[in-house]
């Protein structure tokens, strides 16, 4: 499933997260939201929290696999 | 350089609030480009809408020089804020009216117009 897969990536880009759930919004497996909470993102400017999970999802982004992505992050300061 | 190139440069240096989106303020074609142009109408902000649909071209070239993979984007005076969730976000936390403020001039909801330009 691509859920898993995509967790998988996020959980090998953010080994310290808190907190990583990945959502299907649409029961299709190309609209996410995915949440990761890691002290990655401490002091991190939003804009650059949300770059690290892009890039983080890059092949899939890029090879459509993701046609939509929703994010959210936190810090755990 | 690109013609194509050039012109959303000159989009994204030239305009104070650049919209990239899927269609145009009057019929938008997606839901996270109403979200980002929704936050920014209550931002008050004066947004210069590009409709990146009419030519892949546009969002190969833009993503190239962003360096932010999805639709939509949006730049205040050159420089990219972020795509639907951040904009959604900052306006929730009043973070964007002052980003606004600091950029454009604490009177830059006077005048505001919303306009739709086109690069292909």
């Amino acid at each position: 499933m691509a859920t898993e897969w995509l967790r998988a990536m996020l959980a090998n880009a953010f080994p310290d997260a808190t907190e990583l759930a990945v959502e299907d919004r649409t029961g299709t497996s190309d609209h996410f939201l995915v949440t990761v909470a890691s002290p990655r993102f401490d002091g991190l400017p939003l804009i650059d929290q949300h770059r690290l999970v892009n890039e983080a999802l890059a092949a899939p982004l890029a090879d459509g696999t993701i046609h939509e992505l929703r994010i959210k992050t936190k810090g755990t300061a | 350089m690109t013609d194509l190139n050039a012109k959303i440069k000159q989009v994204i240096e030239g305009e104070d609030v650049a919209l990239f989106m899927k269609g145009t303020p009057q019929m938008v074609m997606c839901g996270n480009s109403l979200r980002a142009l929704e936050a920014l109408r209550r931002a008050g902000a004066p947004v210069t809408a590009v409709d990146i649909l009419p030519d892949p071209a546009i969002r190969q070239e833009l993503s190239a020089l962003s360096g932010w993979p999805t639709i939509p984007q949006v730049f205040v005076r050159g420089e990219l804020v972020g795509g639907a969730d951040i904009v959604e976000e900052l306006e929730q936390t009043g973070e964007l009216e002052r980003t606004l403020e600091e950029r454009l001039g604490r009177d830059y909801r006077e005048g505001r117009a919303e306009k739709t330009v086109a690069v292909v």
